[in-house]
């Protein structure tokens, strides 16, 4: 049946939107780190 | 703690690997909607995850209000942006469904729809006051916009006992029945996804202590720096007297 496509789609669609916040979140971290570094070293 | 993080993780993705087993493989196709309604394995238990993390907002954001406690604040803001998240898929997932199902994919004016997407521009715009306004009441102000902003939780939870919707009568508590082993792969999912979002939620809340702790560095280095200058300009100031 055709529906099935969609039945993928929303399963693929919910892990593309949790894949791009826990990507945000590392993105973060990393310049969070970076920051904490350099003033680390200003010191 | 270091090494709960990992085996909560492995716990986490062994429990969202069963529960897409269960929901693709072992739940029974619904006789009406045939395999699309395998969504609703996805679709539900984002929505009461997401609703959960809005209850969480709300009573974080309470004590806030009262104690001023620093926590409180952190739990609210990282229970909202994971909150929204949920809520997004929910909003994605719902019109994937819908399409198949009802012909159409958002049936404009439905009042479980509209306040769904009202929920989320509400905690959109909670999170747009707390990344922009540079205020120092904003913590304030938006633990006060949390609290009204909780009111359309259950307005969106029970708008379809008490209007007329194109959207399904509840899973639970609805007074239709479910099958029981799609029952069982509805509550196993919702299971890996909390374990999922409680996950999320503690990366949130150490990336959150990590920005204070970078802001309270930033602070004290500019502070340092203002009284190295105000030394400098010392001897400077006495001669020119």
């Amino acid at each position: 049946m055709n529906a099935i496509k969609f039945l993928f789609a929303a399963y693929i669609a919910t892990w593309v939107i949790h894949a791009s916040y826990i990507g945000t979140l590392v993105l973060r971290f990393r310049r969070l780190r970076q920051q904490l570094k350099e003033l680390g070293q200003a010191k | 703690m270091k090494r709960l993080f990992p085996i909560l993780s492995v716990i986490t993705a062994a429990s969202l690997a069963y529960a897409l087993y269960q929901a693709l493989v072992v739940a029974p196709t619904d006789a009406l909607q045939g395999e699309v309604y395998r969504i609703i394995y996805y679709h539900v238990p984002s929505a009461w995850t997401a609703f959960l993390l809005f209850l969480i907002n709300f009573v974080a954001s309470v004590v806030y209000l009262i104690r001023r406690s620093p926590k409180a604040d952190i739990v609210a803001v990282v229970s909202a942006e994971v909150g929204v998240v949920f809520c997004t898929i929910v909003l994605v997932t719902g019109p994937i469904w819908a399409r198949p199902v009802w012909g159409i994919w958002w049936a404009p004016g439905d009042i479980r729809l509209t306040s769904t997407l009202v929920l989320w521009l509400i905690y959109v715009s909670y999170l747009v006051l707390r990344r922009f306004s540079s205020s120092a009441q904003t913590q304030m102000l938006a633990a006060a916009l949390a609290v009204f902003g909780a009111l359309d939780v259950p307005l969106v939870y029970f708008s379809i006992w008490f209007f007329r919707t194109q959207h399904p009568q509840p899973v639970i508590g609805g007074g239709g029945s479910m099958d029981p082993r799609m029952l069982h792969t509805l509550l196993i999912s919702w299971l890996a996804f909390l374990c999922f979002a409680f996950l999320i939620c503690w990366s949130r809340f150490r990336l959150e202590l990590l920005k204070r702790e970078v802001e309270q560095a930033h602070a004290m280095e500019s502070l340092v720096g203002a009284g190295a200058s105000a030394k400098a300009s010392m001897p400077l100031s006495r001669s020119s007297r």
